[in-house]
C-alpha cells in the first residue's frame, strides 16, 4: 500500500488497547484543549475557529467560523449549541466511529465550542438506531461529569455547560437541521423556512443556536489544541484539515479512511487505500459524498477553471478529495460517504434504490417534494419490474427539475440531483432497458428480470 | 398505564433537564415504548399528561417516526438495512432468506409471533453492509451463511438482541 492515512480525527480510535472511557482518554492527553481553552478568552477562540477555515462536515461544508459569527448575541436571549448526530445520509458511518471508539473527543470538542459562543446548554441529537453509541454518550458525559469537565462551575473557570443527549426515533429528515431543531422541541421534524429561522438567530425554542457535525467539533478541539495556523496548514487553502471518507459499496476494502483534504486522489483512494475493486471487475461509478451527491461516471473527463485560475483535466482517478475539486467536477463532497459501483452495477436499480430512500423520507410539507419524490420512486421501481417506457427519462428528468429550488428544505435538492445526475450521464441505460422490455413485450414475452437493488 | 418503576424514574429525571417540557416528548415515548414493546392509544394520553399536552400533540409524532410503533411487534424485531451500499452488498437477497425462513413478508409480524421483519434505511455502517439489527444488536456483513446463522438462532431464542 502506498498511500499513508494520516488521522487527526480517529488517531488513537482504532490504536490496540484505546479504550473509549475517561481515563484512557485523559491519559492521551484528553480534556487538555479544553483547559487551554479556559485561558482563552471565548471571543479569541471564535476567531481561531474562523482563521483555520474549518468547514462543516455535515454536508454543506459552510465554514464553522463564519456560522458562529452569524450568532445573535444581542437578542439576550440564551444561546444553545447542538451536535448532529443523524448520521443519515446514507453511505456515511464517520461519526459512528468517534462515537463508539471516542465519545471523550467530541464531549471535549462540544465544551470548547459551548464555551466559545457561550452556550449554557448543548445536545447531542443522535439518531434512534444508535443504541449502543447512546449509551456510551450517556457513560461518558457522567465520566466527564464526575470530574468536573462538564457541569457547574467547570474546573473553577465560572462557566457551567450540560450537555444532553436525545435520541431520534428513525427519521432521515432529523439530520436537516431545521428539522432536528424542530424534533428537539418535540415535534414532526418539518424543516423551517429560511430566513426567516436561519437557526444562528431563531433557533431552538426561537433562541440562537449553532448546529456542527459531530466531526465539526472534534475538529474545534484540535483547532485550539494545534492553533489555527498549524490545522490550516493541514490540507490545501479553502480546504482545511483532515476528512473522513467513508467508502463503501464495490471495492475490496471498504471502510473509513482519513486523510488531509486533498491527500488523496479518487483513484488512490479506490486502488491503493481500499485494495481496489472486486476480481475481474471494472469501475464503472463513483456517489462521492453521500446518495444526495451528483454520481460521476468512470469515463468521464472533467475540465475547467479552479479559482485560482488554474486549469484543470482530469479523469475520475485523478480528482482530489476535498470540498472544492469534488464542486468543480459538478458534485460534492458531502458528508464524505464515497459508493463505488462497479460493472455488474444496474443504474436503473440503483438509481431506483435511491428514490425509494427519498420517497420513504420526505416530510411532506412542501407539494413539490411530497408528491414528486415518491412519483419519482413510482417510475424508476416500475422500470425495475418489466414495465419501463421511452418516455420515462424525459419524465424522470422533468419531474426532478420541478422539485429542485422550489422546496422549503434543501431534501428537495438531495431527492433531485441524483435523478437528474443518473440521467445526465447513464441516460443510455435507461433508454436501453425501455426498449429491450418493449422488444420482449413484442415477442410476448415476460419482461420483468430478477432485481438486485430494488 | 403499568410503567416499571425505573422507568418512572428516568421520566422523572429526565423531564426537568429541558427548557421546555415539550422537548421530552420523544425521549418519553422511547421510554415507554421500551417499557410496554408499543404505544398504546393509553400509553399516548399518558404521556400527553404528564408533559401538560394535548394527546394530538404525542400522536403526530408517533405516526411520524418510524421507530416508534402503535402495535406490538414480534418476539424479534428484524431490520434489514436495503439501502444502497447495502444493498451493492447483497442485502435484498439476505431480506428473502428471512422473509423464507420465517414465512413472513417484510414489513409484517409473523403468523407465530416470533418475528417483526421490517426495511430500514441507512444505519451508518455501510463499510460493513449488509446491516441487519436484531433488537438492539447490530449484525454486520450478513450474507447468505451469517443470515442462516442469524436465522438458527433466532429459531432457538438463542440470538442476542442487545
Ligand atoms: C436532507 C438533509 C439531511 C441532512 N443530514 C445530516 C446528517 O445526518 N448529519 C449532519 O451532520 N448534517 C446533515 N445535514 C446538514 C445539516 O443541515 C447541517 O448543515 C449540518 O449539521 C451543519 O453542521 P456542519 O456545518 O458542521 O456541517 C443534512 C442536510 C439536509 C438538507
Ligand atoms: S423539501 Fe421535502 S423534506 Fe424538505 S421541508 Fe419540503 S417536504 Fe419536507
Ligand atoms: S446502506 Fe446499509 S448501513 Fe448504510
Amino acid at each position: 500500500m502506498a498511500i499513508e492515512e494520516k488521522r487527526l480525527i480517529l488517531k488513537y480510535a482504532d490504536q490496540e488497547g484505546y479504550t473509549n472511557d475517561i481515563d484512557c482518554y485523559i491519559k492521551h492527553g484528553g480534556y487538555e484543549a479544553l483547559k487551554k481553552g479556559f485561558q482563552m478568552k471565548p471571543e479569541d477562540i471564535c476567531q481561531e475557529v474562523l482563521d483555520s477555515g474549518v468547514r462543516g462536515r455535515g454536508g454543506a461544508g459552510f465554514p464553522a467560523g463564519m456560522k458562529w459569527k452569524f450568532l445573535d448575541r444581542k437578542s439576550g436571549k440564551p444561546i444553545y449549541l447542538i451536535c448532529n448526530a443523524d448520521e443519515s445520509e446514507p453511505g456515511t458511518f464517520k461519526d459512528r466511529q468517534i462515537i463508539h471508539k471516542d465519545p471523550h473527543q467530541l464531549i471535549e470538542g462540544m465544551l470548547c465550542s459551548a464555551y466559545a459562543i457561550q452556550a449554557k446548554l448543548a445536545f447531542i441529537y443522535i439518531r434512534g438506531e444508535f443504541f449502543e453509541g447512546y449509551k456510551i454518550l450517556e457513560r461518558a458525559i457522567e465520566e466527564a461529569r464526575a470530574k468536573n469537565f462538564l457541569g457547574d462551575n467547570i474546573l473553577g473557570s465560572d462557566y457551567s455547560c450540560d450537555i444532553i443527549v436525545h435520541r431520534g426515533a428513525g427519521a432521515y429528515i432529523c439530520g436537516e437541521e431545521t428539522g432536528l431543531i424542530e424534533s428537539l422541541e418535540g415535534k414532526r421534524a418539518n424543516p423551517r423556512i429560511k430566513p426567516p429561522y436561519f437557526p444562528a438567530a431563531l433557533g431552538l425554542y426561537q433562541c440562537p443556536t449553532i448546529v456542527n457535525n459531530v466531526e465539526t467539533l472534534c475538529d474545534v478541539k484540535h483547532v485550539i489544541t494545534m492553533g489555527s495556523k498549524e490545522f490550516a496548514n493541514i490540507g490545501t487553502p479553502g480546504n482545511t484539515g483532515t476528512r473522513i471518507w467513508c467508502v463503501s459499496g464495490h471495492v475490496q476494502k471498504p471502510g473509513y479512511y482519513e486523510f488531509p483534504c486533498a491527500g488523496v486522489t479518487l483513484g488512490e483512494l479506490i486502488y491503493d487505500v481500499c485494495g481496489g475493486l472486486l476480481p475481474g471487475r471494472k469501475l464503472k461509478a463513483v456517489i462521492p459524498g453521500g446518495s444526495s451527491s451528483k454520481i460521476l461516471r468512470a469515463d468521464e473527463r472533467f475540465k475547467g477553471k479552479k479559482k485560482d485560475g488554474t486549469e484543470f483535466d482530469w479523469g475520475i482517478e485523478d480528482i482530489p478529495m476535498d470540498f472544492d475539486s469534488l464542486s468543480l467536477v459538478g458534485s460534492m463532497s458531502g458528508s464524505g460517504g464515497v459508493i463505488i459501483m462497479d460493472d455488474s452495477t444496474d443504474m436503473v436499480e440503483a438509481l431506483a434504490n435511491i428514490n425509494y430512500f427519498y420517497a420513504h423520507e420526505s416530510c411532506g410539507q412542501c407539494t413539490p417534494c411530497r408528491e414528486g419524490v415518491p412519483w419519482m420512486k413510482k417510475i424508476t421501481t416500475r422500470m425495475c419490474s418489466g414495465g419501463a417506457r421511452e418516455e420515462d427519462v424525459d419524465l424522470l428528468k422533468s419531474i426532478a427539475d420541478q422539485i429542485e429550488g422550489r422546496t422549503i428544505c434543501a431534501f428537495g435538492e438531495a431527492a433531485s440531483w441524483p435523478v437528474q445526475s443518473f440521467i445526465a450521464k447513464f441516460k443510455d441505460e435507461f433508454e436501453a432497458k425501455a426498449k429491450e422490455q418493449a422488444l420482449l413485450r413484442k415477442q410476448g414475452e415476460d419482461t420483468a428480470k430478477e432485481t438486485s437493488l430494488i | 398505564m403499568d410503567l416499571k418503576q425505573s422507568t418512572l424514574d428516568k421520566i422523572d429525571q429526565l423531564v426537568p433537564r429541558y427548557p421546555d417540557m415539550r422537548s421530552a416528548a420523544l425521549p418519553l415515548c422511547h421510554l415507554v415504548q421500551e417499557d410496554l414493546g408499543y404505544l398504546s392509544n393509553e400509553s399516548i394520553e399518558w404521556i400527553a399528561k404528564r408533559l401538560e399536552l394535548e394527546p394530538i400533540n404525542i400522536s403526530e409524532i408517533v405516526t411520524f417516526y418510524p421507530m416508534l410503533k402503535t402495535a406490538a411487534p414480534g418476539r424479534y424485531q428484524v431490520r434489514v438495512c436495503r439501502t444502497l451500499s447495502c444493498a451493492l452488498a447483497g442485502a435484498y437477497k439476505t431480506c428473502k432468506q428471512f422473509e423464507e425462513a420465517f414465512d413472513c413478508k417484510v414489513g409484517s409480524t409473523s403468523d407465530d409471533g416470533l418475528v417483526s421483519l421490517e426495511y430500514v434505511e441507512c444505519h451508518a455502517d455501510c463499510g460493513r453492509a449488509p446491516v441487519v439489527m436484531v433488537g438492539e444488536k447490530e449484525y454486520t456483513g450478513v450474507k447468505t451463511d451469517e443470515a442462516n446463522e442469524l436465522i438458527e438462532k433466532i429459531k432457538s431464542g438463542t440470538v442476542e438482541t442487545e
